[in-house]
Parts: structure tokens; sequence; C-alpha cells
């Protein structure tokens, strides 16, 4: 720690930091553009001039920027000298210059960087006569809009894009006053992360171009703190909603997990929350005596379609429910609560179900921690066994970049040079980075910084993991017949993790194969056995809230269907899950022909949908209240971010738990009581000791600041008592909200010095851009000052349990068959995103990769049909040629060919025949 | 191409240590020319004699100021280079990026004279520890690219480059590395970056090049006209180096001084260093008929104006300095009284914004405006409040408020000429302040 | 440089370009001279210029993929340094020195002799695509203001009338 003295006034401070990080922490308005808390100091724009002076007694002190100036103790710095102060306002002037004042019609207006530092530093007056310098912009595809004439050159968006992310095709060209800031040539930006540009550009140069398409104002929105439902990593957002439609996702800083950054999927991915299709409406489809379903649904009112549903249900022997891992906790457990928990499936499949508990039992036994994706960022040495983690958690693949960068800040420590200058960091780094090994079936977009990028079948890249941790500790299994290659490279990993302080393995569910998973749990093991107290592990699961749901308990969804099957049940609830994208779509239907009921909760017209007797209407993540549970075990409440039947008082759009509640009543012929989210949280921390930490989520709706309810909405909101004229001149009370501590107005608390932990939207007097975050941080870029969002389920626990002894055989390519892995793809991998039709743009058209070799052989080119069969199934693919999958492996892409699902789902090795195709493949090419 | 005006006769080892080898008819010194005038002599004896330590406080001794323009002590600057055991082994880099308006020496020294650039080379190279020299020349000199090339392999294929560099257990090398263009690569560490095949934008200082340089090793890099020094220093000692310039300047050794502009004979000399403007001047035949001198600038393009009376004192670093402007590179560009202030002010200025790397935002956006106000008063088009617009930018593009060195220097003339020639920028007001009016030309952009 | 928004024809234009293989060995050379490769880009894009006469779009993405590293860097550099074409330049180059020296003798009235005998602006080239007009910063040659270089060569002092001899040497 060091003294500082500013203004006159003495502050305690980091000493490792620059002025400007320690003044801003203090809570100190230091304008800057170039510097960003994520990625350091560069010193480009000028903007964060303060005085310092040598001692106490000199006073004429130099300017200097305070994001280039290390914290000095006993240093003297003066913020609001008159000559530092003039130098800002010019520099602002300076920016100004060719910067078009297009406020009234730039997106980025109102919650726009450069505005805030424009208003902070007092320019207020245009001195430039001349012409302005323009630009011509590029079409960047689908999700980025690009406005160069609004650019003030602070180079961040090149610093992210390249040096954060690892992107390749955006840059910064020309020079002088001619900068400009764009792909090398036109087309769309092939970085996961390119959203993160709208958020770190100070102005709107780029902008969402999902948001562009039903534009609102930042202070027009409605917010409320969410979670990501686009797959495992918990990613905090901020969506915000306007006239009933989500108009945009914003990220929501949360210090423990993804910081200041998203992934495009998550960010892009809302659209299935607006489509015209969804069902708003509960929908009964009458049967015919032969059980056959009417085609057209006929609509139904709420208590009709209760007591509809609550009779059909009675009429059964024995109901189970289907619940789903992306719903709540909350919405599952009331399922289990309405059919019984001996009733109740997860709706996972049973080798995902095997596989999540699995994982779960793993990140408990092996006596290392689950890392937060910050913690990831500071491992100092990663082997990742089977997981392409941009694509199947782009999010932590990008905290795993920064960990491998770490050593730059390793390295300059050795030259007294200062983690947050960026640019010396890179410097002296060049391509050194902490160790990184990759064992996947196809080269990833990480194998550019790794130390070692392997591919290999599943079983050989379990091997490799089984031979690093028998390099590490004797004890463990040693692996049969180790090819001296594969020997070799376990001892380079085991090296390198050895050599680690923060050895971090990661592994997960993507290629479903348990020997990975056990692998990376014997690596566990070993690290911890090898006393490396700080290793971690973290395993990768699919979906939302499949760690929530193996915490859950229930059955598979293999199980459910058999009940059907077998005639052991005949009614059934199906839970926002579409089984037709998780078993053999035959099978599926088979078992929902044979139930006499079926009662479908979802907000999407799925394939199950389409077969329900009843379907209610649910909620999707902006239109109700739950928790997930994400990867690293951390449970996070979503909040609603409107109330549906507000603008549109013909929805009847419910919260899935509440439906569930209210059928619950109904069929015990009792009057449906109200419910509160609360009482239900506190039920599923009761369900198992795992869950118990919910508790400490709970009371969350009685939290008041000041004896206020939180605003959803900015302050100055406006329209509200004119949006709902068209359908009633008088403005209704707004929607009262009982289940959080979230009122659904701008009346409320929504300022920044109360801790809270739960933020809608980040707002701070003359803070509007999601720079604002400053303002509700301990330290800038460090946590929130009233604690991350969300509580750790998985504290580290000591080792219990031994190695897995069960190793596999070598992957041996056989004459006529070959093996079937799926590739996870970020856009198009997820049942939800993949509706939103900026994704459905992203998305690559599926097909078959193959080897080169392999190709030749079966006499294939690449995009020629190709016939897969497994099993009974046969569809057909065009062919995808790929430089780096091993010979004898087909790979296809996870969730994005549905004719390909069940063949992807059972057993460990899958197997199939792949000849040329003989027909045309209808519709993946065509869907995109 | 450039001509050294004092001829042959009167250039002698003993005093004219940079150019006694040359020929009046500017072809090149040849190797074993070089070689039978004591060429590569001082590196033998340096090998000999030296640590890497003794050979930089002989160069220190000698208060060798760098002649690229900011007069930093070489020997200083070599002592600072992260070296010993454990650090990597760096380079040195020969900065020949001039391109400073007004300085035509380097050129001068790698056409005619290869050698004794490398041989200054070798020697920093083996002071500073490094493994590795880089000359990082210019793109548009045709000429002194294809003599340094031939003079690498001569000295290579004699032994004084590469694998045990004349038969001792140290190796060096020396590779050359054209630029293609843009003044900002002069600047040492936006020539580094440049040298990695980036975009030439400074670095920011700490950490110094000799701490993280190219491809973040220790890194040295030197004018031209400073290395060429070395070689005489290290031959001679540093007590004849200071000798040189005997009385006239506490600044050691020679100075390859020169004049252009409106003289009627332009050209370079090597005289003591503190030799005065007023005997450049003469040396250059005085003014062309019929003109009078009205103004000058010391050295290139980023010093500050200077008056007649300030022709008697010696052009050294400390000197210069005391005026406010500064000596640079010691060729003094001459303006006769014909001569706007504000257009030659203007042409400075639009030099210096075409040439700004854009990194920084006073530099980026503050000069191009500059050159507008100045086109405007050129033009008798500017409004009443341009000039203090204009000496407000002056300050604000100042040393450390800008990122490098590069906009203070574009602030030097700026800030001097408004200074000595106000009257003339008053005249250029015509208008009163906001009246729309057409628009000046725009900045070229190339 | 080339920021507008690119026509189809330039498309197919850039899809279409290959590195010359001769160019591709010379860049490969060039990169076995430095410790990372990236150094080697901007002599690459010289080599590909020595070629063409300018750097096409396609040369781009052929060079960063040559050399391994990012296409936008590449660009990022031939945009950068004023000695690197992006645009179709005449067969002679001249580079005018518009700096202090030049200025001071009369650089503007041996430029504007150029504009008119080649009747083009400076940073266009004659429709015969003789000859590319552009200014180039102080050539190191004020003792000979205003200096000319043309290709390799250095001339000066340069007057208006000395243009269309001098230009005879360059067909
Ligand atoms: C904008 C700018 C351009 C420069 N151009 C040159 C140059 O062309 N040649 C040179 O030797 N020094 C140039 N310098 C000075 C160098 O940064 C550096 O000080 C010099 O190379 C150090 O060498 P020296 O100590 O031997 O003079 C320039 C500096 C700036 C700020
Ligand atoms: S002062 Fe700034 S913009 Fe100008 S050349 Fe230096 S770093 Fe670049
Ligand atoms: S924030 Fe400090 S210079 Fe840009």
């Amino acid at each position: 720690m060091a003294t500082i003295h500013v203004d006159g006034n003495d502050y305690e401070v980091e000493d490792s930091d620059n002025l400007l990080h320690a003044c801003l922490s203090l809570g100190l308005d230091i304008p800057y553009f170039c510097w960003h808390p994520a990625m350091g100091s560069v010193g480009a724009c000028r903007q964060c001039a303060v005085k310092q002076y040598k001692d106490a007694d000199d006073d004429r002190g130099m300017l200097v920027m305070s994001c280039m100036a290390p914290v000095k103790d006993d240093a003297y710095i003066s913020i609001a000298d008159d000559e530092a102060k003039a130098f800002r306002e010019t520099v602002i002037e300076w920016l100004m210059v060719n910067h078009p004042h297009d406020c009234p019609v730039c997106e980025e207006g109102g919650h726009c960087h450069l505005q805030d530092m424009t208003v902070m530093t007092g320019h207020d007056r245009r001195r430039y006569r001349f012409r302005k310098r323009t630009h011509r912009n590029q079409n960047l595809g689908p999700f980025i809009a690009h406005e160069m004439n609004r650019c003030i050159t602070c180079y961040r968006c090149t610093r992210f894009y390249q040096d954060y992310a690892g992107g390749e095709d955006l840059g910064a060209f020309g020079a002088h006053d001619n900068v400009y800031f764009g792909r090398y040539e036109e087309g769309t930006l092939e970085s996961e992360f390119s959203g993160n540009l709208t958020e770190v550009c100070p102005t709107g140069v780029f902008t969402d171009q999902t948001h562009s398409d039903h534009y609102t104002r930042k202070w027009d929105l409605q917010f409320a703190p969410s979670i990501c439902h686009q797959c495992a990593a918990g990613c905090n957002i901020s969506p915000g909603e306007r006239y009933g439609d989500i108009r945009r996702i914003e990220n929501r800083y949360n210090g423990d997990v993804n910081g200041y950054f998203l992934c495009d999927r998550g960010r892009f991915g809302y659209g299935y929350v607006n489509r015209q299709d969804r069902p708003t409406r509960p929908e009964w489809r009458q049967r015919s005596h032969e059980r056959a379903l009417a085609e057209s649904p006929t609509t139904l009112e709420v208590d009709a379609a209760l007591d509809c549903a609550a009779d059909s249900l009675r009429g059964a022997k024995r109901i189970i429910g289907i619940g789903s891992p992306r719903a709540s906790l909350e919405s599952n457990h009331m399922l289990a609560q309405l059919v019984g928990e001996a009733n109740f499936s997860t709706g996972i499949e049973a080798g995902e179900l095997t596989r999540i508990r699995r994982m779960q039992a793993l990140n408990r036994e092996t006596g290392v921690a689950t890392p937060s994706l910050r913690e990831i960022e500071h491992a100092d040495a990663v082997l990742v066994l089977g997981e392409d983690l941009i694509q199947s958690a782009a999010r932590v693949g990008l905290s795993v970049r920064q960990a491998v960068r770490g050593k730059g800040a390793e390295l300059g420590a050795t030259r007294g040079i200062p983690d947050w200058n960026a640019e010396a960091i890179k410097t002296i780094a060049q391509d050194a980075g902490h160790p990184l090994f990759l064992a996947t079936p196809e080269a990833t977009k990480l194998d550019g910084i790794a130390a070692h990028a392997w591919r290999a079948a599943p079983q050989d890249i379990a091997r490799l993991g089984f031979a690093v941790a028998h390099a590490l500790d004797p004890t463990a299994p040693a692996v049969a017949d180790l090819e001296a290659e594969l020997a070799r490279l376990a001892e380079r990993c085991a090296d390198a993790l050895l050599a680690a302080k923060r050895p971090l393995v990661i592994a997960g569910d993507s290629l479903g194969d348990m020997a990975i998973i056990e692998a990376a749990g014997n690596v566990a093991r070993a690290l911890a056995r090898r006393q490396k107290a700080e290793a971690g592990l973290t395993l990768i699961r699919r979906e939302a809230n499949s760690v929530g749901l193996g915490l859950l308990g229930g059955e598979s969804l293999d199980w459910a269907l058999e009940r059907l099957e077998h005639g052991d049940a005949d009614g059934v609830v199906i839970l926002e899950n579409d089984l037709y994208t998780r078993l053999s779509a035959a099978r599926v239907e088979a078992a929902l022909t044979e139930a006499g009921c079926v009662v479908v909760i979802d907000h999407q017209r799925t394939t199950t949908w389409e077969r329900a007797d009843i379907g209610l209407p649910a909620g999707t993540f902006a239109e109700s209240d739950g928790t997930l549970v994400s990867l690293e075990g951390r449970a996070q409440r979503f909040y609603q971010v409107f109330d549906p039947s507000y603008l549109r008082p013909e929805s009847r759009i419910r919260e899935s738990w509440r439906w569930l509640h209210a059928l619950k009543a109904t069929l015990e012929r009792q009057t449906v009581e109200t419910i509160v989210l609360d009482e239900l949280t506190e039920a599923v921390a009761g369900v198992a000791p795992a869950l118990a930490a919910l508790h400490r989520n709970t009371p969350e709706s009685l939290f008041r600041i000041h004896g206020l309810k939180l605003a959803r909405e900015p302050h100055r909101y406006s329209g509200r008592t004119a949006m709902r004229a068209n359908l009633d001149v008088n403005e209704p009370r707004a929607s009262v909200d009982l289940d959080t501590p979230f009122a659904f107005s701008m009346e409320g608390y929504s300022g920044y010095r109360e801790p809270r932990r739960e933020v809608a939207f980040a707002w701070a007097p003359g803070w509007n851009s999601p720079q604002a975050w400053n303002k509700f941080q301990d330290e800038v870029g460090g946590h929130l000052r009233a604690g991350d969002p969300g509580v750790r389920l998985f504290p580290v626990q000591p080792a219990s349990g031994d190695y897995c002894a069960t190793l596999p055989d070598a992957f041996a390519r056989s004459e006529h068959e070959w093996q079937i892995v799926d590739l996870p793809q970020l856009f198009g991998g997820d049942e939800m995103s993949r509706r939103a039709e900026p994704i459905q743009a992203r998305m690559a058209p599926p097909r078959v990769a193959l080897s080169h070799a392999d190709a030749a052989r079966l006499g294939i080119d690449a995009g020629a049909p190709v016939s897969i069969t497994v099993g009974e199934a046969t569809f057909v693919l065009s062919a995808r040629l790929s430089p780096s999958l091993p010979n004898g492996i087909v790979g296809l892409p996870a969730g994005s060919v549905p004719e390909a699902a069940p063949a992807l789902t059972p057993g460990t090795i899958r197997r199939g025949r792949v000849a040329p195709g003989a027909r045309d493949i209808g519709t993946g090419e065509a869907r995109s | 191409m450039s001509r050294i005006l004092q001829p042959a006769s009167e250039r002698r080892p003993e005093t004219h240590p940079l150019t006694f080898r040359l020929h009046d008819d500017e072809s090149p010194v040849s190797f074993d020319e070089y070689r039978s005038t004591h060429g590569y002599e001082a590196v033998a004896q340096a090998l000999d004699k030296h640590t890497f330590e003794s050979l930089t406080d002989e160069v220190k001794a000698a208060n060798l100021r760098g002649r690229g323009g900011a007069g930093f002590s070489a020997g200083m600057k070599w002592s600072l280079t992260m070296k010993g055991e454990g650090v990597p082994r760096g380079y040195v880099v020969c900065n020949a990026d001039e391109m400073e308006p007004g300085t035509f020496k380097d050129r001068l020294l790698m056409e005619q004279q290869p050698h004794l650039l490398i041989e200054g080379m070798i020697l920093a190279g083996y002071a500073n520890r490094a493994k590795q020299g880089y000359i990082f020349l210019r793109g548009e000199y045709h000429r002194a690219a294809a003599s340094i090339q031939r003079a690498l392999s001569d000295a290579r294929a004699n032994g004084w480059l590469g694998k045990r560099v004349n038969g001792s257990d140290w190796d060096f090398d020396i590779a050359l590395h054209t630029g293609a263009g843009r003044y900002i690569c002069g600047e040492e560490t936006a020539l580094i970056n440049s040298l990695e095949g980036k975009r030439a934008n400074p670095r920011a200082k700490p950490p110094f090049p000799g701490q993280s340089g190219a491809w973040g090793l220790p890194t040295v890099v030197n004018n031209v006209e400073t290395l060429c020094n070395v070689p005489g220093i290290v031959a001679h000692g540093a007590d004849w180096f200071q000798a040189l310039s005997g009385e006239l300047s506490d600044d050691g050794g020679t100075k390859l001084y020169g004049a252009s502009g409106k003289v009627k004979q332009p050209g370079l000399w090597e005289l003591p260093m503190g030799t005065s403007g007023r005997e450049l001047l003469e040396r250059a035949g005085g003014m062309r008929d019929g003109l009078t001198l009205k103004s000058w600038l010391p050295g290139g393009g980023s010093t500050g104006f200077l008056l007649p009376e300030h022709l008697e004192l010696a052009l050294d670093f400390d000197t210069i300095g005391g005026t406010g402007s500064r000596m640079g590179t010691g060729l003094i560009t001459v303006v006769a009284d014909n001569q706007s202030l504000v257009s030659l002010t203007r042409n400075l200025e639009e030099f210096f914004a075409r040439e700004s790397c854009g990194w920084c935002t006073p530099c980026r956006d503050g000069l191009p405006w500059s050159v507008k106000l100045l086109r405007a008063l050129e033009a008798g088009e500017g409004e009443p409040g341009d000039i203090e617009l204009l000496e407000q930018m002056a300050r604000d593009l100042g040393p450390g408020k800008t990122f490098c060195a590069h906009a203070p220097g574009a602030a030097m003339p700026l800030a001097s000429a408004i200074h000595y020639f106000r009257d003339e920028f008053e005249r250029g007001i015509s208008r009163p302040r906001g009246e729309a009016h057409a628009d000046p030309i725009p900045v070229g952009s190339v | 440089m080339n920021q507008t928004t690119a026509d189809d024809g330039a498309r197919i234009a850039s899809d279409a370009f290959a590195l010359d293989p001769a160019d591709r060995e010379a860049i490969l050379e060039e990169r076995s001279h430095y410790p990372y490769p990236q150094a080697a880009s901007i002599e690459a894009l010289k080599i590909v210029q020595k070629r063409l006469g300018y750097v096409p779009d396609g040369a781009i993405p052929a060079i960063a993929d040559t050399l391994g590293i990012r296409p936008a860097d590449v660009e990022g550099v031939a945009t950068f340094y004023s000695l690197i074409f992006r645009q179709p330049v005449g067969r002679h180059v001249i580079l005018i020195c518009d700096s202090s020296s030049c200025f001071l003798t009369d650089y503007e009235a041996l430029r504007d002799a150029f504009i008119e005998h080649l009747g083009i602006h400076m940073g266009q080239t004659t429709a015969d695509g003789r000859f590319t007009l552009l200014p180039v910063c102080c050539l190191g040659a004020c003792d000979r203001g205003p200096a000319v270089l043309i290709g390799e060569t250095l001339h000066g002092p340069v007057t208006p009338e000395d243009i269309p001899k001098l230009l005879e040497a360059y067909p």
C-alpha cells in the first residue's frame, strides 16, 4: 500500500496500480478513453492528465498521464489543477474535431462514454470551423454496425479484439488523422467475442446491429439482472426490454465470472424471446379415439387450461414429470413436487446424466477447487482434454486466453514493468505464454496460443489424461501400451503442471465421453496429492442448468420414456424440454403416443410442444425469475425483465414454476394460493445438502434500500403514460413484483452508493456508459462492493475417493466403420439461440467432417453428400474436409443436425457407417 | 550526391575524423582503402584491450552526445543497457531513417563511407553485449542501401562481422533493414516497432529500449553520425575527442554541419563542435544575391526559429538550448526576408501533421487543425483568436503532453514563429469571428 | 488505402490473387532474417509491390498466410507506410520533396509545373499509366533543393524548365 495526496486529501492506495486506476477506485473522477480496466494502459488518448508534484513544496508540478504514472508512496497530485483541467478540455476538443456530433441519431447516445467524458471535462463550445474528415463504413456482418466517422481513435477496439480476444481480422489501418478501424476487407467479423466491441468502444463506432433493428435508448429500456441461458458458463447479463421485446443484451459486471465481457452467442442469441410464433396462450389439442392429436389446437383461458390439464391428468394412473436443464431449479423442483420425486425425470439422456453426476462428484472429491472465470485467468498452466472451449463454453475459452497471456505480466515483473503497462508487457512477452496443452479431435481457435495442440480420438485424449495423472503421481493407474509420442507429451504436460503454482485441468461433456472426464479427475487428484493447493478442475457442461439438475436429483430421460413405453405411466408433464433433440425421434414419438395425456410447458413451439394435449405458455428467462447453477457450481438468480401481459394483456405467459404450482393446486382441487419465488428457492435449498447454500440467496424479495424497492427502469425512462395508450387511456398501475426486490418502474433505488449485489443496469451520475460499473466496484475492475452475485455450491473439500482405474484402449480405426464425435458449435449448437435470426446468419451449414485421407478413401470431395448410418437412423450431410481430424473419425456439428442428434446420444463410442450419399441433403443447407 | 564542401586537402585524420577519407568525386571509400587508413583498427583494439564496461566508460568519458537530434550522451545510454548474467543479449540498431527536414548528413556518410558506420556499430555492439546489429535505413536511400550492402559483405568476408569477429571469441553480425517511408520511424521506439514489422507507433518509456527494446530484448539505438564517431574515440581516446572541439564547446568532437535554404552554396562541413551559425552562413557563401537573412532553423524542422542575432552563438546542444530552440541535427535552414513565415510554418506543420503516427490525440487531431488555421491565415482568412489558439496548441503539443517527441518537435517552429514574427500572423486576420466562408483546402492525406 | 466498400469486381480479383511462387520464396527467405515472422511483413509487401507496382487487396491475406500472421496486421502495416501503395501506380513514381528546405527553394512552383506538365494532381496517375505524382518527406538532399526522386534516382535541384527533358529518361 502507498499513501497519495490528491488535491489536499490523503488516501491509501494499492502501490502496484497506476494513478488513474487508483483514483477511480477511490471514487474520484478522471476522464479517460484508451485505458480500460481489463486492458490496462497505453497512454494514447492523453485524456487522463493530472498534475504531479515532486513533493509538498513543489508548487509548479508537471502534467502526467495518470494511466501511465505508477503510484508512488507520498506522491502529490492534483486533478483539479487549472492547467490539468484546461489540458483535458483541450484533448476533448481535439477528439471532437472530427467527431460528427450526431448524438441525436447515434445509437450510442445515452450510454456513451464520449458523451460522459465531454460533459465531465466541461467542453461545450466548438471552435473548430473547418471541414471534418469522413470515412466509409464496412458491413461487418449481422452483429455489429460500423460508423467510423464517430471514431476518436482510442485503439480500444483493436486492443480488445486482437490482444485480449485473439481476433485476426480487425485492425488499425492508415496513419495520422486518417486512422481507420475495421476489417482488412469488408465482411463478417470472425471473432466469437465481437459483441464486446459495442461496450469497449467509447463511442458509437461499433454498435449492436441486432439492437439497431428495434432501437431504444438506454434510458427507455427496462432492465433486470439476468443470467445468460445459452451455455453453462453462467455469464451475468442485463437484458433491456421495451414494448414487450428484448432489445439488446448488455454485459452485467460480475467480478468473479464474466467481468466486462460476453460471447456473441450470449449477447446476440436473445431473438427467441421475441419470436412471433411463440405460444402466448394455453393450447389444447383434442385426441381422436386412435389417440391421434388434432391438427390445429384450440386456445384456452388459464383456468380452463388448468382444469383441462388437471382433468386429463387425473385420468392417468401414474403421472411422470420430465424436467429440463434449461429451466430453473425452481421450475424443476415444482415439477418434482407436482408429480412426486419418484416420478421426476431430469429430462437428460441417461449417459449425459451419468456424466453430469460424475462431474459433480469429481468437483467435490478430487480435492482441488472449481475455479471461477476470474480464477481461470490466473492459472499458469492449463491442460484441456477434449473441449473446444471457444465452441463449447466460449467465455471460458476467453478466460483461458488470459491465463496464457498472464505470462507477460510475469516476465514484465522481472524487468520492473508493471502489469498495467499493456504495450510494454506485450513487447516483453512476444509470443511467450503460460503453457496451454490442448487435446481435441479437431483444430480449435486456441491452438495458436497453445504450447502444444494435439489431435486425437476421444479414447486417446482420455489416455493422454490418464498418462499425465500417472506421470504426476506414479500411484495413479498407468496407461497400458502407451505410445512413445503420447508418453512424451504426457511428461511434458505433467512437468508444466508441476512447475505451475496454479495448474488447471479442463475437460467436459462435449465429446460425451466418460473416460475423458475420469482422466481429468485423475489429473486433478494427482495434483492434489502433489500438494498443488491452488490447482483447479473445470468441467464443462452443456446447458445453462445442467449442473443444477445434476444436484436436484431425478431420473434420466430414458427412464421416463421407458415408463411411458411400458405403460408404467400414462400421464406426463414436460417442462421446457424438446425431447426430440435428446433421443431418437421414433422413440420419443412412440412414448408420447403411449401416454394418455401430455402436458408441455414451454416458451417455444418445439416438436414436443406440437405433440402436447395441453400446452402451457411459459416465460423465457426474460419473463421469469429463477435460479441456475453454472459450471463453476455458482447458483445465480435471474430476474424477470418485464411483465409480458402489461403491454400485451392477451398474453397468458407465466413462469413455468407458477404454472406448475397452479396445476398442482388444481389437480389437488385446492384453491391456487399466491406463491412467492423465495418460498420455492427455500424449498429447493432443502432438497439436497449440496443446495443448502441457496438459503443465502433468500429472502431476496424483501431486500430494500432505504425502504425502497430497486428500480428496473432508469430514472429518465420516458413514455410510460403513453406506451399503453393504444389499449387504454388510463395508465394502469405498474405490475407488482412480489417475487423480487425489483419494481417494474423507474421508482425505486437505482444508485451506486448503497451496496447491492444485484444491479439491473449500471448508472451513476455522470456515468451512463458501461464504464459506470466502476462505481459499483470495490476497486475498479475488481469485485462488486457488496460481493459478486451468486453463491458457490462447490467449496473445496478434502480429497476423497480414489483414482479411476478403468482406462480405455487406444482408438483403433476399423475398416468399415467410423467413430462419430460431435463437435460443439458456438453458433447453432444451442437449442434456443439458434432460433434467433442473427445467430442463424452466423451458423455454418451443418456438415460432416472427415479427414482428407478418409475422404479420399471414400472418393468424396468437399461438399459432396455423405450418408451416415447409425443404428437404425440414416441421414445425409455434405462433406467438410478437415485438415486436422484424425483418420477413422467423423465429426458432426453438435446440436445443429436434429436428424443426427439421436445418433449421437447412446453409448460412449458411437460407430456408424459412412458412404457417399445418394440423395441431396435438403434440410441442413437450406436452414441457414 | 550531397557534398562535403571542404576539399580533400583540407580534411586531415586528426581534425576531420568523420570525413578525412572522403573523395572529392563522392565515390565510396572501399574496404581496402578504409583498412589502409587505419580502418577497423579500433575494433581490433577494443576486442583486445576493452571489456564491455571499459569500452562504454571510454565513450562516456568522451562525452559523445547523440547526433540524432536529442543530444543524449551515448556512453550514458550504453551504460544503462541491461547486460550481464541472465540478461539475454540484445541488439544495436543504427538509426538511419534521416527524414528531418533540412537534414542531409547521414546519407552522405552511408553512401560514401559505410565502413566507418559499420565499425562504429561493431564497437557499439561489443560495448552493449549485443548479438546482432540492424541498420534501419529509410526506404528512399537506394544508393546508401547499395553501398551499405556491399560494405557489409566486404566486412563479413574479411572477418569483421559474423562468427568470431576478427578471430576473437565474440560473434556479431549486422543486417540492413530498409523502411517504407514515414518520418516517425526515426523516433527510436517507433523505429523498433517498425523493425518488428509493426505500425510505427512509438512505445512508452519506461521501459527504455535498453531494458526492453526490439523483441523485448535490451536494445541500443544510435544515430549514424553518433556511431561514426565511435571508432575515433576508441582509437585515440576520450581526451583526443574532447580536444577536437577545443574552447568552442563543452561537447566533444566534430560535427557534420550544413546549411540549406536561401544560401549561395548549400552543403556540408565537418567542423569542431560549437562552431557558430555565422561561420556556417559564411562558408555557404552568404545569402543568395539580393536577399537578407530573416530567420534560421538551427537543426531541422523540429527546432525553433532563431533570429540573425543568434548567429554568433556556438552551435552546440546547451547553447542553442538556452535560446529556447534546439540544436537538433545542426544543419541550419536559412530563411530570407522575402519569405512569409506564416507559409513556411504552414509547410512545416503540414509535414508534421502528415507524418504523425496517429497514436496520441494532441498530435493526431491537433496538428491538422493548426494547419487549417495557418492556411486560413496565409490566405488572409484568419479570424481574431486564431493566433491565440495556435499559441495554445503549441503549448499543449509540448513535451510530456504528447506520447512522443514528434508533436513537441512540431510545436517548436510554431511557437517560435509566432513569438518572433507575430505581426506576420496578424496580417492574416481579415474577418470577424465566426463568419461563414468557404472551406480552405482539406489536408491532403497520403 | 482501400477502405471503400469493396465492390464485387474487387472481391473477385482479391479472391483470385495468388502469390507468385518466387515472391513466396523471397518472403519466406526474409522471414528467416528475423526472430519473429511479423518483422518480414514490410519487406513482404515490398516484394509484392516490386512485381506488381502496388499491393492488391488479395495480397494481404496471402502474405498473412505465408508468414503465419494476422491479415489485419499486414493491412495495418500496408496502410501505414507511405511507400507501400495499396492502389495501382504508374510505371514511374515521382516523389517530390515537399519539406522545408525544398519549400524554401520553390518546391511549390516545381510541384505546380509537374501538375501542369502531366495533367494530373498529386496522388494521381497519368492516363497512360506512365507516371504517378506523390509528395515525400525531406529526401536528405536539401543542398540540392528542390529535389525529386524518380524510381530510385535522385534529381536536384530541379527547375520547372527541366521537367520535359528529365522525364524523357522514363519511358
Ligand atoms: C519524430 C522523431 C523523428 C526522429 N528522427 C530521427 C532520425 O531520422 N534519425 C535519428 O538519428 N534520430 C531521429 N530521432 C531521434 C531518435 O529518437 C533518437 O533520439 C536517436 O536515434 C538516438 O540516437 P543518438 O542518441 O545517437 O542521437 C527522431 C526523434 C523523433 C521524436
Ligand atoms: S506525438 Fe503522438 S501521434 Fe504524434 S507521432 Fe508521437 S505518438 Fe504519434
Ligand atoms: S486514458 Fe490515459 S492516456 Fe488514455
